[in-house]
């Protein structure tokens, strides 16, 4: 095998690892959008990475797939931070203000992309909107190890607090547990996730990466660890299928993940495999 | 008042929402031993009340005193869990406070619901997800048991047995119980204070003593006192003009 394929799987199963748990609690606390919305608003941080890399001598000494992810780590954490800001005045419900971040996000990057092609940068916008695994570097797979590791660590961390902010977060802020910290530290994480995991299935498709998994570990989770755990294996399977097809058949790799998490996910929805635990007990 | 059993003390609290005023000027205590429960209309503040208790809430005038190192339990007044989220009553029970699998038995078996322990917590009805909240909230070893309208969605025999259970309670484990209720008729019997809200303290005492208070009589309608009427909803909205 190829050592790009071997890159690929490698940064794939890492995102399918860190995606499983985090994209149970985005289904768990309805917050697709929120995901879709930094997603989306990444672009602009890619934009920002170009720029950077053309003006700032500073920057020079970073590589330019280093300073992508850092500015759409830091473009993602200010869109959630600015949410939280946005959300605590009141004024607009929530999936307004997401709305507006997401698609503004998007197009200011689009069109901050033009200007800078136009400026006769060459930029392969494709693989940004909806990712491409075979162009993953060794960095890449640094990024989403390192940074994987990190988030992975925090979940634990917080686990407990986090789940029981999802039930209920009066009983929870009565309990002792520090909702607004929590509830933050959640938001950074999928930020830092997005960030890393952009490159494999692009920022218009990272979302389903988060979901589908989580949705089709449903039916065969009794608690909220296993479900975790079960969106892991099945997100690491549709890797490793989508990434055959791309190979055998040509098709965009990340477009063919997330075809491959969906199959798995109708599988699941059809054969209730939760009938099967139930012989058990 | 000894003030060793003084666990909340709330001083002439003011809240506003907006413009809107949703308490004014209340004062409650909470002891040691002792039943309290919140009646008044929908939208009286109650629940407003018990937010500034619990410490959720910061009232904009007014002070609030806790015991030092108090615990509290605090039962919600609804918990409706996504059915995409895997969750049985064992696992939500230790969701609370970390303790051994026995305890979290022991606690199920005092509020009468062991049978429920690895059921799916979406499959229990509304009577069983009470006892079960109650049951968290007991974890705590809580010295007040906050329960907001802890009758919600129980039928009738379930209603008495729960405020035995909630009696029961306060006599084994001696803690203070503040609670909020729509239903008149049968808080009365398991309460050793009643305190009338609407936005202001109306007023507040023995259950006895408060039925036959004016401000009672003015905010839940003779005919209601009179047959202390269980469904109070219809009668809140045609008195609360002159409430």
């Amino acid at each position: 095998m190829d050592d790009f394929l071997w890159r690929a799987l490698l940064a794939g199963l890492g995102v399918a690892l860190i995606s499983g748990p985090l994209g149970c609690f985005i289904v768990w606390r309805r917050m697709a959008y929120f995901g879709d919305t930094l997603a989306h608003s990444a672009l602009l941080g890619i934009a920002l990475g170009f720029l950077l890399n053309l003006k700032g001598s500073i920057f020079s000494n970073l590589t330019l797939n280093t300073l992508l992810t850092l500015t759409t780590l830091g473009v993602c954490i200010a869109i959630a931070l600015l949410l939280v800001i946005l959300q605590s005045q009141k004024r607009l419900a929530t999936d307004t203000l997401l709305g507006i971040l997401a698609h503004s996000g998007l197009s200011l990057g689009l069109v901050a992309l033009a200007f800078l092609q136009g400026e006769g940068l060459r930029i392969d916008l494709y693989a940004y909107l909806f990712g491409d695994l075979l162009a993953v570097t060794l960095i890449d797979l640094y990024w989403i190890y390192g940074g994987g590791a990190l988030v992975l660590l925090c979940l634990v961390w917080i686990w407990q607090s986090l789940l029981s902010i999802t039930v209920h977060e009066e009983l929870a802020a009565v309990e002792g547990v520090p909702v607004k910290w929590v509830r933050l530290l959640f938001m950074l994480m999928v930020a830092i996730v997005i960030a890393v995991a952009m490159k494999i299935v692009g920022i218009l498709l990272i979302t389903s990466m988060l979901i589908i998994p989580a949705a089709a570990a449903r039916s065969f989770a009794r608690t909220p660890e296993q479900m975790a755990i079960f969106a892991s294996l099945i997100g690491g399977m549709a890797v490793v299928l989508g990434l055959y097809m791309s190979w055998e058949w040509d098709t965009p790799s990340g477009p063919s993940v997330v075809v491959a998490a969906t199959s798995l996910f109708i599988v699941t929805f059809l054969f209730p495999f939760s009938a099967l635990f139930k012989l058990y007990e | 008042m000894n003030s060793d059993t003084v666990l909340i003390q709330v001083r002439n609290v003011s809240v506003l929402f907006q413009q809107h005023i949703a308490l004014d000027n209340v004062s409650l205590d909470v002891q040691r031993g002792e039943i309290i429960t919140l009646i008044g209309p929908n939208g009286a503040g109650k629940s407003t009340l018990v937010r500034v208790v619990l410490g959720l809430l910061k009232p904009k005038t007014g002070s609030v005193f806790r015991q030092a190192g108090i615990r509290i339990g605090y039962m919600p007044q609804r918990l409706s869990i996504d059915p995409v989220l895997p969750l049985t009553v064992e696992r939500f029970l230790s969701l609370g406070s970390r303790k051994k699998k026995s305890v979290l038995e022991t606690a199920l078996e005092e509020v009468g619901a062991i049978r429920l322990f690895k059921r799916p917590l979406q499959g229990i009805s509304g009577g069983e997800m009470q006892r079960v909240l109650l049951a968290r909230a007991l974890l705590r070893e809580p010295d007040l048991l906050v329960l907001d309208e802890p009758i919600q969605g129980v039928d009738i025999i379930g209603q008495y047995e729960l405020y035995e259970l909630i009696a029961q309670i306060r006599t084994q484990r001696n803690c203070g119980i503040l609670m909020v209720s729509h239903d008149l008729h049968l808080v009365m019997s398991a309460t050793d204070q009643v305190v009338c809200l609407n936005q202001h303290l109306c007023c507040s005492g023995h259950p006895e003593t408060v039925t036959k208070h004016p401000a009672y009589l003015a905010l839940f309608g003779e005919r209601a006192a009179r047959d202390l009427a269980i469904y109070t909803h219809h009668h809140h909205q045609g008195n609360r003009k002159n409430g």
